[in-house]
């Protein structure tokens, strides 16, 4: 029972008040314009999955060949695409929207992203090493890794040693994240806690791996043309076999 | 207006507090909810106010000194805390510095804020 994931844009942070005084720091994850732009199926691929684009990219600056596959979806250029495996089952159409109400709130996701670049960092940065000490004869390295190995035996040093380096801007996965509160309307998502990336920055949202899912989940997704009337009727019809 | 800052602002109007007009060097009166197991009563807090931070933001906060049994403590309370009953002005202070970190090294006498005598209610 794999469902379709989604692409989201991060706007940034705050903190909702809830009624019993607690605070919830939240990242809000806008959807935008989010379609269904391509299917993949077993028998012309040999996997499914949907291809999903979000965001709106100028014709203008769009290649030809994205223009034609834009074209052939009929949907307007996006900015960002992305492709989620999904069951024979719980395929969408082409052209589908998809809405918030994709998630259920309470409920658990991994959202990967992008992770903020630090450039070239020194090892007590990128590896959390402790440093040399501040005296005792320590002059201008404090900050340096200290040893990097033995003597003549091995006389070098050992492959993936945690050094200074490039460090930022991977991909990085966060999973279990809680979703707190979703608006369908808007098309926005609340997030418990951080979300890796910059503000602007496009993430993906997809059901946690190592949680079970609601019972209710819209299937195959919610979509914002029939909303209500079709996550109410498909979803005592599949439930938790995840 | 973003809309992070809009989703901020439509939280205070929906939270619906009526926060008093008070700054640094005011005496406050704060109200605070205090679960206890199972029932919650409202615990009284009362101090100067030495500094503001946040502005008129959802994250905006206050801190409150005052002196209990000789040793100075220090609570900061999340201006639009769902936690918090009531704030109450008790007094109004003249100061000329927007935060008033010098009064943790001043004891007693030194301690004192002149009160403001001309005080008037911005007006809506």
């Amino acid at each position: 029972m794999l469902r379709s994931g989604v692409i989201a844009k991060k706007l940034g942070m705050t903190r909702l008040f809830l009624e019993d005084g607690k605070q919830v720091p939240v990242t809000v994850l806008q959807l935008d314009n989010l379609q269904v732009v391509a299917q993949r199926t077993t028998e012309r691929d040999g996997y499914t999955a949907v291809q999903l684009g979000a965001g709106a990219a100028k014709a203008k600056r769009t290649t030809a060949a994205m223009r034609g596959h834009f074209a052939k979806a009929n949907v307007a250029p996006k900015r960002k695409i992305a492709e989620f495996r999904v069951s024979p089952e719980n395929l969408i159409e082409v052209g589908a929207e998809i809405s918030a109400a994709h998630y259920a709130e309470g409920q658990f996701v991994d959202i990967a992203g992008t992770s903020i670049g630090k450039g070239f960092a020194g090892a007590m940065k990128r590896h959390n090493f402790g440093g040399l000490r501040a005296s005792h004869g320590v002059s201008i390295s404090h900050r340096s890794h200290g040893s990097t190995g033995q003597c003549q035996d091995p006389g070098k040093v050992f492959k993936g040693k945690k050094m200074a380096g490039h460090l930022g801007a991977v991909r990085v996965t966060t999973q279990n994240i809680q979703v707190v509160r979703t608006d369908a309307d808007r098309g926005l998502i609340m997030v418990k806690g951080s979300v890796p990336g910059n503000k602007g920055g496009w993430v993906t949202i997809k059901d946690a791996v190592k949680k079970p899912l609601p019972k209710d989940l819209p299937l195959p997704a919610a979509l914002k043309s029939a909303a209500g009337a079709a996550s109410a009727a498909e979803a005592p019809a599949e439930g938790g076999e995840a | 207006m973003d809309l992070i800052a809009q989703l901020e602002a439509e939280q205070i109007a929906s939270l619906g507090k009526t926060i008093p007009d008070f700054k640094a060097g005011d005496t406050v009166r704060v109200g605070y909810k205090v679960t206890e197991g199972t029932r919650t009563r409202v615990q009284n807090y009362e101090g100067v106010v030495i500094g503001r931070k946040g502005g008129a933001t959802l994250s905006a906060s206050f801190t409150v000194r005052k002196i209990s049994f000789g040793e100075g403590v220090e609570r900061v309370f999340p201006l639009y805390s769902t936690n918090i009953d009531s704030i109450e002005v008790v007094r109004r202070g003249r100061v000329r510095r927007a935060k008033l970190y010098y009064l943790r090294d001043r004891r007693g006498k030194s301690a004192r804020i002149a009160e403001v005598t001309n005080y008037k209610p911005k007006a809506e």
